[in-house]
């Protein structure tokens, strides 16, 4: 017994150093949080999909469009991430489903504990898709998994086609790799989608890349056709579609199972 | 900057061991991949923040750069790669897994015991 204040610790010198192995994951809690999310999604037999780019890369105006295309066939939901307003989530309701909005204040992501917050605001019993549109950002929503069963990321041209280069964490976990505002091609004459394609295949993600315009609906077909897809594959357990040979530009080849 | 989310994570699990151990944390080693999404910089000044009040203030961060090494599925060579070039070194192709690069772990905590500190009696 300690002899000074009486307790039952064995008194040690003071500073007495000893070093502990641990060897732990930083991101084991909100991993977790993703884990008990993907749950919540596997028992009302909903899918998932995670959006992110940079802010302004078309997000919200390629969610309007794929909800009327969807809209027939599926039930959706969606979960807005923005710091300040509620903006995208009214755009959203403007098609006729629920939208939940959460404003991450000064925070540059969405993190797994905010996403099951915002499930709960869901009938996830009477949804077959929730689509999450993090907040705009090329850096930070990479490392925090949400409990999607895809990522898919946006390339608007405007950005220019080395972004794959210059953000490599986020651009390695798309399963899917939209290049979007393909209209404005014609005035932005230094993005090469073909440039944009090899940045990717240089991570070594074989991710399915997509040129499309949500506004001009432009190339719209591959990427109902890759959503419905990877729908059918979610519900039967199976992995990403991969691409394992280089698309050539205009050229749209079979998916490789 | 999600650093300082990351760094209260790190905190959090820190503090659980050192709080097992009835001891105070003198220093933590954690070791970061180019591809882990951390800015090692950043991860540095955020980490007194997130120490602060807890059994971690004023204790030492220091990290451990991790290469990025990839496996090609072609010709099976293991290399290096730069984080945004995952190439196989040897052949070029670009079917290669990641072997290392993206970590982010708690290696090592130092702790440190003292006399007779208050909480020490609770256990």
């Amino acid at each position: 017994m300690c002899e000074d204040c009486g307790c039952t610790v064995t008194p040690t010198r003071a500073n007495d150093a000893r070093t502990v192995e641990v060897l732990g994951r930083l991101m084991d809690a909100n991993n977790r949080a993703a884990g008990h999310n993907r749950e919540h999604f596997d028992r009302h037999h909903v899918v998932a999909f995670n959006l992110m780019s940079s802010p302004g890369a078309g997000k919200t105006s390629l969610l309007e469009v794929t909800i009327e295309a969807l809209k027939s066939d599926f039930r959706i939901a969606v979960i807005e991430g923005d710091l300040e307003t509620d903006n995208d989530a009214r755009r959203i309701r403007a098609h006729g489903v629920p939208a939940v909005q959460i404003n991450t204040g000064s925070a540059c992501h969405l993190d797994a504990r905010m996403i099951h917050e915002a499930l709960h605001d869901l009938p996830l019993s009477q949804i077959d898709i929730v689509f999450i549109e993090n907040v705009g950002n090329l850096v930070c929503p990479a490392s925090f998994e949400l409990g999607q069963h895809r990522n898919i990321v946006l390339l608007s041209v405007t950005e220019g086609d080395d972004k794959p280069a210059k953000y490599p964490v986020i651009f390695r976990t798309a399963d899917l790799v939209l290049l979007t505002k393909m209209d404005l091609i014609p005035v932005i004459e230094d993005f090469d989608p073909m440039r944009a394609q090899k940045a990717v295949r240089d991570l070594a993600n074989t991710a399915p890349v997509i040129e499309l315009s949500a506004r001009k609906a432009i190339n719209l077909q591959p990427w109902d056709a890759w959503l419905r897809g990877e729908i059918a594959r979610i519900r039967r357990g199976q992995a990403p579609t991969q691409e394992l040979h280089e698309a050539h530009h205009g050229h749209h080849p079979a998916a490789v199972a | 900057m999600h650093e300082l989310a990351i760094c209260q994570a790190l905190i959090t699990q820190v503090e659980d061991i050192a709080v097992q151990r009835t001891a105070w944390v003198r220093q933590v080693r954690v070791g970061v991949g180019p591809l882990s999404g951390i800015e090692a910089q950043l991860l540095e000044s955020a980490y007194p923040l997130a120490c602060a009040g807890t059994r971690a203030e004023g204790s030492q961060l220091k990290i451990e750069h991790t290469d990025v090494r990839v496996r090609c599925r072609g010709c099976g060579a293991e290399t290096m790669a730069a984080p945004n070039r995952l190439v196989c070194g040897a052949c070029g192709d670009w079917h290669t897994d990641l072997l290392a690069g993206d970590e982010l772990l708690l290696l090592r905590v130092e702790l440190e015991t003292r006399q007779c500190e208050v909480e020490a009696s609770r256990v």
